[in-house]
């Protein structure tokens, strides 16, 4: 037992990146990356990579911030452009120009005075739709937000709690992109009245209350349509073997709200040396390759290959919703706040 | 002759009162730095805004009606999951103080295996039971999980233990012969027992209900999982601020709004303790118990069976068929496998890292809460110590989202930077675990006859020697069985757990958490089996106890 207790200490003793041999990055559970890349990272730098993730990616925010004097590690990766100003407002992050973020694609750049976060990576949030329910039924699958408060799609959408899950604030703010601030709540009512249901998280959503998923077919899932990714077809392909020719879930194009991921160096890193190498190689061509089949993600660079499975079964969203972060800023607590009382209570 | 003596006898008091000064500071020091400041941290981290205290949110949150919403149902759901647990735990009370029947002792343990489970062992236990496709749904299509009532049976199944362990305990101990006494002057049964046993039990009952009402009250894993999201206690709401929303200061009000009322449960609960320890005559337990006679005691004797079965195993059952579900024990081989994906190691090696933090905890747990009942033990002690009592207990009440999150803003400095070290698991997993050693270990040191000690240190021995002597084999099996207890806490604890445990070091709770917040049937199987494991390894902890208990083992 003692032994166990020591070998506990020693790997927990480092204290972050201490020594400036390592490079810790700070992360949410959604973090993923080939082996093989991270070690290619390793050899030509000189560092190790010791990767903490903590939590979803709310949770993970929230902690990095109250703990920002003293970090957990050097480079922070996954907030988004939902709580970017909660970062940035409470100095979660140093300013770092990274090497190469002139190959950025200009939409998804921000914060270009002074550079405290780096662009890594982008999704949309899209309603996704059963392709067997609606086969069956010999109903058109839903195209747009307003669609969703048809009759003919009564008691089918499942969301999520947008005060505690990002897919559902993102639905959140793609209605309030959409219809404006005096209209999204009008929307909500009738959307409500239309029997949206909605649960606290995505997993429960998407595995469990959808009918499409795999998750949700082996759980008995009775909702047809469900608020998730653009990229959720894909992985529904991905993961079943032998692949089908064609995905069982369909995206519902005029519900998408764009999502864009962003890593920053922690103000009070320990090895800033090693944060900046790091920022640097999360947006190296090698990285932004490998990343769309590790987390499901679109690339923000220039000339990244988003993958074969990507363009057959999930093309990114033609023209989605976005909102401008300060705006969110402004509105978003007031936001939740409203719908909250309003859908929930 | 008789000046001399009195000297003597005046300088041991002021030795006796500096030694217990002494014993009381390891734990004052410990509470003091380990549960005051950081909770004091995080709340004026809320509160305070440019070194300026923020009190006028207190009625600014106050007046929210979701926020009144909330403590208007926190208290509901408390009231009535206690009532609900007493009416079908105090059969059991009975049952197990009066009865004696094959395998009584196993069934002793078994019960309170679901008091030392993590909350989302148990949660995820209720929705496999109660849930879409649980085996309600499958054999009646009966659905509870978006309902109130999947609550409040969780929280039954947690604190049946609580009912039966302090009422039935006492019970055990109640001389039957008061009551066959009051019959024989030709009193009725039910008037026997009315005017006889029940006045004697009450405060043991009082007690347990505001134990089980202190428990519910800050209910968090179970209403979390459960309870979906329209239901939220006040501690959930702490965690949903805190974590979620970020609302700082809404959070530490909702804070400070807990710690009073968890100050009052506490007070009225001391309050009923020291009543409970007038004088009752009692008797060994072994001699009250009998075996049933007559079709009313067997058919009370069934329905207590009967109750445990569909409340309490199924829901541990439901896990251990969930868990098996794979071909070839496919979950539990899968646990060994490295796979990079939700740790970045193998998920067995929770159960490592869990025992190791548990040991630790139960020996910081035992040596505080051991030094703390000494020096409450004299019942002369003043009320600055009685007070100490109540504060010890504190922590069991307590936010542990609030405490998880003190640990990491408070503790992160130098001298006392220890945020990266593994001991902040142990030392935040023994703040829950002290109150259940002095709990038990108190009654059973103020049982000690004071004569005994005095007669001993009057022959010249040493206070050290007097305790090693005296105290020491009188207390012994109480502290293995608070040890025990301390370490199935350890094992079980969640909430702080949580938030300092490092990702790379998960302890079975959280690496259960983490398996079921992600996609996919084999993160599932996996949840379930290492549920299995975690309450195995319960179970056996129990079971040894079991063996130890004493006649007078204290509260639980």
């Amino acid at each position: 037992m003692a032994g166990t207790l020591a070998a506990c200490g020693s790997s927990d003793g480092g204290q972050g990146s201490g020594d400036s041999k390592t490079v810790t990055l700070v992360s949410h559970d959604s973090w993923a990356a080939s082996k093989g890349v991270i070690a290619a990272f390793e050899k030509q730098s000189g560092y190790k990579v010791k990767v903490l993730k903590d939590g979803d990616a709310g949770q993970a925010v929230n902690k990095a911030i109250l703990t920002k004097d003293n970090p957990q590690g050097d480079v922070f990766f996954g907030v988004d452009n939902t709580l970017l100003s909660r970062a940035l407002d409470n100095g979660l992050f140093q300013s770092y120009e990274a090497k190469g973020s002139d190959l950025i694609l200009p939409e998804y750049r921000v914060d270009q005075d002074k550079h405290r976060v780096t662009p890594v990576d982008t999704g949309d949030i899209c309603v996704n739709y059963d392709k067997k329910y609606f086969a069956d039924h010999k109903l058109d699958p839903p195209r747009s937000f307003d669609d969703l408060v048809k009759p003919q799609y009564k008691n089918l959408l499942v969301t999520e709690n947008a005060s505690t899950s990002s897919p559902g604030l993102g639905f959140l703010l793609g209605t309030a992109a959409k219809y404006g601030d005096e209209g999204w709540q009008d929307y909500w009512k009738k959307l409500k009245a239309n029997g949206v249901k909605v649960v606290d998280g995505w997993d429960q959503a998407y595995n469990e209350e959808f009918s499409g998923s795999a998750g949700g077919k082996k759980a008995k899932g009775d909702r047809p349509l469900v608020v998730s990714y653009a990229s959720s077809p894909p992985v529904e392909v991905v993961y079943t073997d032998p692949k089908p020719s064609t995905a069982p879930t369909g995206v519902a194009q005029g519900t998408c709200f764009r999502q864009v991921e962003y890593a920053g160096l922690l103000s009070n890193a320990k090895n800033t040396k090693g944060g900046k190498a790091f920022l640097d190689f999360l947006i190296s061509k090698k990285f932004q390759d490998d990343m769309p089949l590790n987390m499901y993600v679109y690339p923000v660079r220039e000339g990244a290959q988003v993958p074969p499975e990507f363009v057959k079964y999930g093309p990114q969203a033609k023209d989605p919703e976005t909102m401008d972060p300060a705006k969110i800023a402004d509105n978003r607590d007031q936001w939740v706040k409203s719908w909250t009382s309003l859908v929930l209570k | 002759m008789d000046l001399a003596r009195t000297e003597v006898t005046v300088r041991k008091d002021r030795r006796g009162s500096a030694a217990r000064l002494g014993l009381i500071a390891v734990p004052v020091a410990f509470f003091a730095v380990f549960f005051a400041y950081p909770v004091a941290a995080i709340v004026a981290r809320g509160l305070k805004v440019d070194g300026v205290w923020q009190f006028g949110r207190i009625g600014e949150v106050l007046a929210q009606s979701d926020v009144r919403h909330v403590l208007w149902f926190t208290t509901w759901q408390a009231t009535v999951s206690t009532a609900l647990t007493l009416l079908i735990a105090l059969p059991g009370a009975y049952v197990f103080a009066r009865f004696d029947f094959p395998g009584k002792q196993v069934l002793r343990a078994v019960v309170t295996v679901p008091f030392v489970l993590p909350t989302v062992v148990v949660g995820t236990a209720f929705l496999a039971l109660v849930g879409r496709g649980g085996l309600l749904d499958e054999l009646w299509g009966v659905r509870l999980d978006t309902t109130v009532w999947a609550i409040l049976l969780a929280h039954v199944f947690f604190n049946y233990a609580v009912v039966v362990r302090t009422v039935g305990g006492l019970w055990a101990q109640l001389d039957p012969r008061q009551e066959e006494a009051a019959r024989m002057l030709g009193a009725s049964p039910m008037r026997a027992w009315r005017q006889v046993t029940l006045p004697a039990l009450a405060p043991a009952v009082a007690a347990a209900a505001l134990m089980v009402f202190l428990f519910t009250f800050t209910s968090f894993g179970v209403v979390q999982i459960l309870g979906g999201p329209t239901f939220s206690t006040l501690e959930v709401e702490i965690y949903r601020q805190t974590s979620e929303i970020f609302d700082l200061s809404t959070a530490a009000v909702l804070t400070l709004i807990q710690f009073v009322a968890v100050g009052a449960i506490l007070a009225v609960h001391a309050w009923t303790v020291r009543r409970r320890e007038t004088a009752l005559r009692l008797v060994d337990p072994s001699v009250t118990a009998r075996r049933p006679r007559g079709t009313g005691q067997w058919a009370l004797l069934g329905g207590v069976l009967g109750t445990v079965v569909v409340l309490l195993l199924l829901p541990l059952a439901v896990l251990v068929q969930r868990s098996l579900d794979a071909p070839g024990f496919g979950y539990y081989r899968a646990l060994t496998r490295d796979d990079g994906g939700v740790f970045l190691v193998a998920p067995i090696e929770a159960i490592g890292n869990s025992l190791s933090y548990a040991v630790a905890a139960t020996l910081i747990a035992v040596m505080i809460g051991g030094l703390a009942s000494v020096a409450l033990t004299r019942r002369d002690a003043g009320r600055f110590v009685r007070g100490f009592d109540a504060l010890l207990m504190l922590p069991l009440g307590v936010s542990a989202v609030t405490v998880g999150f003190g640990f990491l803003i408070a503790l992160d400095e130098p001298p006392l930077d220890l945020r990266a070290s593994w001991i902040l698991v142990p030392l935040a997993q023994a703040l829950v675990g002290v109150p259940f050693v002095v709990r038990t270990m108190l009654p059973v040191l103020r049982a000690v006859d004071v004569r005994l000690r005095e007669a001993a240190s009057v022959l010249g021995a040493s206070p050290w020697r007097v305790w090693r002597e005296v105290d020491l084999p009188m207390v012994r099996r109480a502290l293995l069985i608070a040890a025990g207890f301390a370490f199935a806490v350890s094992l079980g604890e969640f909430g702080a757990t949580v938030f300092i445990a490092r990702p790379d070091n998960p302890t079975l709770p959280v690496a259960v958490a983490r398996l079921l917040g992600r996609p996919g049937e084999l993160n599932y199987g996996q949840a379930m089996a290492l549920s299995t494991i975690l309450m195995v390894v319960c179970a056996v902890a129990l079971l040894l106890l079991e063996r130890l208990r004493t006649d007078r083992t204290g509260e639980f």
